[in-house]
């Protein structure tokens, strides 16, 4: 049937079999179901999706042209979700994708984004094409929250920004940008980071490589690993760094361990590239999550900065962030600019105004700038509290003396808890505990009265199971 | 302070040529200055338009208590997807009760191509797509970075301002079998001029025949004829016989939704299991792109194609733009025949959808801006929704003069 099928390939030309008869199915191939050749198991040689096409579209009569597509695994950290939507059990705890919940384990919409939609809808403003950059008032708003409205970089206008899908949006243009004007160089990521970031640059096609940075040892920061690998790669690499609140491990670099980041990165002729998705999330305050940044800013270094308004203003579905490439002259930041709206035209277009103009309103306006930085303390409060009612429910079950307090020291949505695999697969099966698989919690997802029972299956999966 | 900049390699680029005719429009100063290049819909005062039904619906949305903004799934709103595809494909339509079709939220026309096309380079064989001559300015590049080189066939006649027909069977006729090709759906972009359904009979069984793969852009149903209906027909036809394809649908023009970024990308396979693992794999393009799409614009669609008091206010609103269009073109025809301007300008009424091809060469529009403060792109292409019976009478001057003071 092979043969039958490889020859009618080889001999499609129109006097020997009329493509126009195979489609009206006058002429079978071999068993008539051509189908049947490409199965979808492993065992299948053409499981090569590229290699296979060549063959299938030379007979596709009845074949689907997509047939040797495989089925993608489902998405690490999007999946979780999935995952817990289907467990019907009572007791079950999402604690997978860092989105914001109340103490009711509800989602929330600050009240800041409902007055400003209001207001929005009450203007009734159009809805005509933004320029490629975005929202001007949300870019001067976004860069001016970032480095501090007084800052020299804004003053001397050498922050090139452009609005992007959130964080994720924000840094594949980065991605590119980088792919085309620093062929070869690589992006040094923490191991681990965030899953979602290997594969920006793989499709971005920008080489990569790891720098150590979580110590399971003391569920803490490997600074010594980190600064070594650093210095070890290549003279301009980009270092990506999470401005605050480290994805998935909570742990941050101390003021002191950022100068001497930023000392090495120096020496190296690196670029720094932060990834900042929770200015004001992580410790409450907008200024205090922007130290990092502003400290590499203000020894006059050029800088990638990714920001996400997903969390700190509830804005997940609206897709809104932005990329900020600080230069070393307004004319350099202007050249940037414009080869950045390049990459979005063949991309998007033009990206979408409703979160923009939410971002907008609320940074413009006095009032509800200082409700959003009341709204943000409190759920920047909420986790804090979480983390302590946890702690103190962890230490006062678990008669192995372990120290739990790791998850005081760190910050922000997640805590990485030190399980591995088996552990966190535990957690899910035996106590329907749904988490990443790194071991990562979020605790935007628990509250007060599930503490002890997280305890409970925490220590269980850390004691019980190797 | 670094000296050296590590960004000193990096050149200012052009303006898009499309919207930067707008940046230039903005900078003139003229009382009279006409902007006639994107392709946004216009009133009768010049003004863009929110579309009522767009305006209730958003309200509704606004003032549900229970709306969330928690994160949509990589492929977005699932309502807006199957009423996305219901709504190109016909309610009806064999493909969709065969579970043969994979439907994506992406961000307006413009990503549901690039992520469609991105999935092609990945996984088709043949990497190159063939567009039509010309082509809307920024399909090139979309192709481009998304891996696929591209070509083009023959499509538009400038001496007959028509379809060049044989020319594009003949080079369709000799792509590699397999190839991607390219279709405007309808209201090509920028001609205005589309195939006739007999036409598109023909290039069907051609396609087939050639078993290339038919990418549709569809970024005009509804607001070339003002019939949804009509204005599918092409894809439909495809559909029909049974056979895959992609279609790119925008709801910038035909609900207004422009700055909202509102599309979907369907794909049409031939079985159940082959759609579900296609929409697996469109799945891991948009994950490291934007990871999942905006949903204000989609959830706004959803709620006006489900309610069926809300559509059939938005077909009445659809038709009064469509029908504000071929009113313009059939004032300015008649205003460029009472001034006996030199030509035949029956393309103008003849074309369908928003833009014309005039046939004015790029002497000619530099002209019509200088003198006459009209902007539109270097092609000749102008937008009708950028005209009103108040300011018809000055581009008819702006182009007589052009055609009769030029050489």
């Amino acid at each position: 049937m092979a043969s039958n099928v490889i020859s009618a390939a080889a001999s499609a030309s129109p006097s020997a079999c009329p493509v126009t008869d195979l489609l009206k199915g006058k002429a079978k191939l071999g068993s008539g179901n051509v189908g049947s050749l490409f199965i979808k198991d492993k065992g299948n040689p053409f499981l090569n999706s590229k290699s296979c096409g060549r063959i299938s579209m030379a007979v596709a009569v009845n074949v689907s042209r997509f047939e040797a597509i495989t089925m993608a695994p489902p998405d690490p950290i999007l999946g979780v979700s999935e995952a817990f939507k289907a467990d019907n059990d009572e007791k079950k705890l999402n604690l997978g994708v860092g989105a914001y919940r109340t103490e009711e384990l509800q989602p929330y919409v600050l009240d800041v984004v409902k007055k400003a939609e209001n207001l929005m809808l009450e203007r009734g403003e159009n809805k005509e094409y933004l320029p490629i950059e975005g929202l001007a008032a949300f870019n001067k708003a976004t860069a001016e929250l970032l480095f501090g409205a007084d800052s020299p970089v804004i003053s001397e206008q050498r922050v090139a920004t452009i609005q992007g899908l959130s964080g994720t949006g924000s840094l594949r243009l980065a991605a590119v940008l980088i792919e085309r004007y620093f062929p070869g160089a690589k992006v040094l990521i923490s191991s681990p980071t965030w899953g979602n970031h290997k594969n920006i640059f793989n499709d971005a096609r920008v080489p990569w490589s790891e720098y150590r940075y979580y110590d399971p040892k003391t569920v803490g920061l490997d600074f010594e690993g980190m600064i070594e690998d650093i210095k070890a790669a290549p003279e301009g690499s980009f270092v990506l760094l999470h401005g605050c609140a480290h994805n998935p491990t909570g742990i941050d670099p101390t003021p002191e361990q950022w100068e001497k980041i930023a000392d090495v990165i120096q020496e190296k002729n690196h670029i720094p590239f932060f990834d900042v998705a929770y200015q004001g999330f992580a410790s409450g305050s907008l200024d205090q999550d922007a130290a990092s940044v502003r400290l590499f800013a203000a020894r006059g270094m050029e800088i990638f900065v990714a920001q996400s308004y997903s969390k700190n203003l509830g804005l997940y579905s609206e897709r809104i962030g932005a990329i900020n490439v600080v230069c070393s002259s307004s004319d350099t930041a202007a050249r940037v600019k414009s080869q950045l709206k390049r990459i979005a035209r063949p991309m998007y277009s033009n990206p979408p105004i409703h979160g923009a103009r939410i971002v907008a309103n609320v940074v413009g306006d006095p009032a509800l700038f200082g409700e959003w930085k009341a709204e943000m303390e409190m759920m920047a409060g909420r986790i804090k509290g979480v983390r302590q009612k946890l702690y103190d429910s962890l230490t006062s079950k678990d008669k192995s003396g372990k120290d739990w307090s790791f998850i005081l020291k760190q910050i922000g949505m997640f805590s990485f808890t030190g399980l591995n695999k088996n552990q966190s697969d535990n957690m899910t099966n035996k106590w329907h505990v749904y988490m990443t698989k790194d071991g990562r919690i979020s605790l935007a997802g628990l509250n007060l009265a599930k503490c002890e029972y997280l305890a409970d299956a925490i220590i269980d999966s850390y004691h019980n199971v190797s | 302070m670094a000296s050296d900049s590590v960004f000193a390699a990096v050149v200012r680029a052009p303006e898009d040529p499309i919207l930067g005719v707008t940046v230039a429009y903005n900078k003139d100063t003229s009382p009279n200055k006409l902007n006639l290049g994107v392709g946004a819909y216009r009133t009768e005062e010049g003004k863009p338009l929110v579309l009522n039904v767009v305006r209730r619906a958003e309200q509704i949305l606004v003032n549900d208590e229970s709306r969330v903004k928690e994160y949509l799934g990589i492929t977005g709103l699932a309502d807006f997807n199957k009423l996305s595809a219901k709504l190109i494909l016909g309610a009806d339509s064999p493909a969709i009760q065969d579970n043969r079709v994979t439907t994506v939220q992406c961000l307006s026309g413009t990503g549901s191509l690039r992520v469609g096309a991105e999935f092609l380079a990945r996984h088709y064989h043949e990497h190159t797509i063939y567009i039509p001559n010309p082509t809307w300015g920024n399909h090139p590049k979309i192709f481009n970075l998304a891996g696929l080189s591209v070509k083009t066939y023959r499509y538009y006649d400038p001496a007959t301002k028509g379809l060049d027909f044989q020319g594009l069977l003949e080079d369709l006729g000799a792509a590699p079998s397999g190839a991607i090709v390219l279709l405007h759906a309808c209201a090509h972009n920028p001609t205005g001029v589309d195939p006739t359904l007999e036409q598109w009979e023909q290039i069907r069984q051609l396609i087939r025949s050639k078993q290339l793969l038919p990418f549709f852009d569809s970024a005009y149903q509804g607001f070339a004829s003002g019939s949804l209906d009509a204005d599918a027909e092409s894809v439909r036809m495809f559909v029909a016989d049974g056979g895959e394809c992609l279609a790119a649908q925008s709801y910038a023009k035909n609900m207004g939704l422009y700055g909202e970024r509102v599309g979907a990308l369907s794909i049409v396979c031939k079985a159940a299991d082959v759609a579900s693992r296609v929409e697996s794999q469109l799945k891991l393009v948009i994950r490291p792109m934007y990871s999942n799409p905006p949903i204000h614009g989609a959830s706004i669609v959803a709620a006006i194609l489900k309610d069926s008091e809300m559509y059939r206010e938005w077909t009445v609103e659809l038709k009064a733009m469509a029908d504000r269009i071929l009113s313009m073109r059939q004032q300015l025809f008649e205003a460029l025949s009472a001034r006996g301007t030199p030509g035949d300008w029956s393309h103008i009424i003849k074309q369908i959808g928003m833009f014309t091809f005039t046939g004015l060469n790029s002497e000619q529009v530099a002209f019509m801006t200088k003198e006459y403060h009209i902007y539109m792109t270097s092609d000749g292409r102008i937008s009708m929704a950028g005209l009103s019976s108040r300011t018809v009478p000055h581009l008819a001057d702006a182009i007589h003069a052009a055609v009769t003071c030029s050489t």
